[in-house]
């Protein structure tokens, strides 16, 4: 690491001193002393607030989940309310992100490549549940598909529960995590072009065909990372699924749930010990969102 | 596909099948999105006014609801403030110093996009909250609605602006200085009108964010009515009591304040943006 500290002193020495005069060179080595200043008081403001605010915060809970030893960890993991909220979570973003993820490569190619009426309209749906608040969401579907909604009593009627039970968290989940695919796979798209697929056509190739072997080749690493971050809101979705679901302990309780029941009867480690689980998800996400950063970076480079 | 190969021989039919793939695809969107979006928003809208102008507007004059939307709307205010100068200053570090560990803070910045808001309360429960080991506990006071809210806005403006500062030319900020303008000049006058349709942007997802947040804050801020109960707790609320005409009122005025700051910062970006070309 010395090596970048040594560079970093090289560049800012660079478009300076050497070849000056000498009368100037004082008053440059003032200014070079202050610009130096001035980046170490930036670099301590934003470090320190980055730790107060996210880096302590974040290791406290690991300690605090593992003050104890491990054996309440485990007992807390292996309690088969936890056990339940776990595998619906996972259920849930099983039928939801798939979901999402074929209709917003749908989306993306319509409101990139189609030309027709009302397309503003669709990207503004789509972008949408953006601005609306999860318990709204939750609220807005209750009043669609709930008992006393506008489809309750045909639901009823076909013996069809959506609200209080898991079709409702899938819904839930899917309105919440929606943009992500169709956001981040219409840039690449548009970089993309429609040169290949136009040749493609003319090659006589279905429309399938170039969809399969031209299109989605090209834009997979967008879809990939559309995926990741749908993914990631997926699996911590709260407010709307907390509406929807009714909080059915065993039920309708997924784990972001959980940590909340926990924590209301204050069971401390049972909290802290699904928050972790949760948050280890989340940092294998943002792992996988860097590796993929990187690769599409290495891309562009090349 | 039958017909689309049939008619890959004659160039002036291909459209045909793209065509009618494409109606098929409009229409199987438009019934997914009609699902999850359209028809719960029109529902939102028609229960908001079941009760005519003066339910709704009995509804968000409550004096609760009057609490819950102020505070939501100052906390959000004062937040997106702090977010615009401190998601500045780490974007500006992260692009401009070169220091160890570099790599790992610029990856740990999209923790709170990643971490679930619930998580997120428990996280700065651990820390900030009863028990706290450093003798801080602002849990159940309004200092945590201003914190959680801090947390999930972290990452908006830090990365609206690090890639329009990795592109501004450094060369224009050394000209300026060569020609004798203090380092505050160049800042004020090179470097801040360029970054400033980037920062907006920022401000605006968080704005957005901030106004409907909920999992953070159910847990930090104990949800005491006019004290630290937020807009989106409150709606939480009148859900849970049945009173569902009520919480649509309230929520339709949220929405509305969030599509209206939108606008307006999109708007006002845009403008900036033609201003510096």
């Amino acid at each position: 690491m010395s090596s970048s500290g040594a560079g970093a002193a090289a560049v800012s020495n660079g478009p300076g001193g050497v070849a000056r005069r000498a009368p100037t060179h004082d008053a440059e080595r003032a200014a070079e002393r202050a610009a130096r200043a001035r980046k170490l008081t930036a670099r301590t403001l934003a470090l320190g607030y980055l730790t107060l605010l996210l880096l302590a915060p974040v290791a406290m809970i690991f300690y605090r989940t593992f003050e104890h030893g491990l054996a309440p960890v485990w007992d807390s993991i292996t309690a088969p309310n936890a056990q339940h909220a776990f595998w619906l979570t996972i259920e849930v973003v099983a039928i939801a992100v798939p979901l999402n993820t074929a209709f917003g490569i749908g989306m993306a190619l319509l409101l990139e490549r189609g030309r027709f009426r009302g397309k503003g309209l669709l990207g503004l749906l789509v972008d949408l549940p953006f601005a609306i608040s999860p318990v709204v969401v939750g609220l807005s579907l209750v009043l669609v598909y709930g008992k006393t909604g506008w489809f309750g009593d045909w639901l009823t009627e076909q013996g069809f529960q959506i609200i209080f039970s898991v079709p409702g968290i899938v819904l839930a989940t899917a309105v919440v995590s929606l943009p992500f695919v169709a956001r981040e796979t219409i840039p690449v798209l548009r970089e993309l072009g429609t040169d290949s697929e136009q040749a493609a056509e003319t090659l006589g190739a279905s429309p399938w065909q170039t969809f399969w072997r031209v299109t989605l080749p090209g834009i997979r690493w967008g879809v990939v990372y559309g995926v990741v971050l749908t993914t990631a809101r997926a699996l911590g979705e709260f407010g709307a699924v907390s509406i929807v679901s009714g909080r059915i302990e065993g039920q309708t309780q997924t784990l972001p749930l959980y940590v909340q029941d926990r924590f209301e009867n204050f069971d401390s480690t049972g909290a802290y010990t699904a928050a972790v689980v949760l948050a280890l998800l989340a940092m294998g996400t943002l792992l996988a969102m860097n590796l993929l950063t990187r690769r599409t970076r290495r891309r562009i480079g090349a | 596909m039958a017909a689309g190969s049939r008619a890959g021989g004659a160039a002036g039919r291909l459209r045909l099948p793209a065509h009618a793939g494409s109606a098929l695809g409009v229409g199987m969107l438009g019934i997914y999105l009609s699902v999850l979006v359209l028809l719960p928003v029109a529902a939102l809208v028609a229960k908001s006014s079941t009760g005519g102008t003066d339910a709704f507007w009995r509804a968000i004059t409550n004096p609760e609801a009057v609490a819950a939307i102020k505070l939501t709307l100052i906390a959000t205010g004062i937040v997106v403030l702090i977010n615009a100068v401190f998601g500045t200053l780490i974007a500006w570090v992260l692009v401009r110093d070169d220091f160890r560990g570099k790599q790992v803070v610029n990856s740990v910045i999209d923790l709170p996009f990643a971490l679930p808001t619930i998580v997120a309360g428990v996280v700065l429960l651990a820390l900030y909250g009863k028990g706290s080991p450093i003798g801080v506990n602002v849990a159940f006071t309004r200092l945590s609605v201003g914190l959680a809210l801090l947390f999930v806005t972290l990452p908006f403006v830090v990365r609206s602006v690090q890639p329009v500062l990795l592109e501004l030319d450094i060369a224009m900020e050394e000209a300026a200085a060569s020609l004798g303008a203090r380092s505050w000049t160049v800042l004020r006058r090179i470097v801040l009108p360029t970054l400033a349709p980037a920062i907006i942007s920022g401000i605006a997802l968080s704005f957005a964010r901030a106004v409907g947040e909920f999992g953070s804050l159910v847990l930090i801020t104990g949800n005491l009515p006019f004290k630290t109960e937020a807009g989106s707790v409150y709606i939480f609320g009148q859900v849970e009591n049945d009173n569902l005409p009520g919480a649509a009122a309230v929520s339709v005025i949220l929405l509305a304040a969030a599509i209206v700051v939108l606008g307006a910062l999109s708007f006002a970006s845009r403008r900036m943006s033609r201003h510096v070309q």
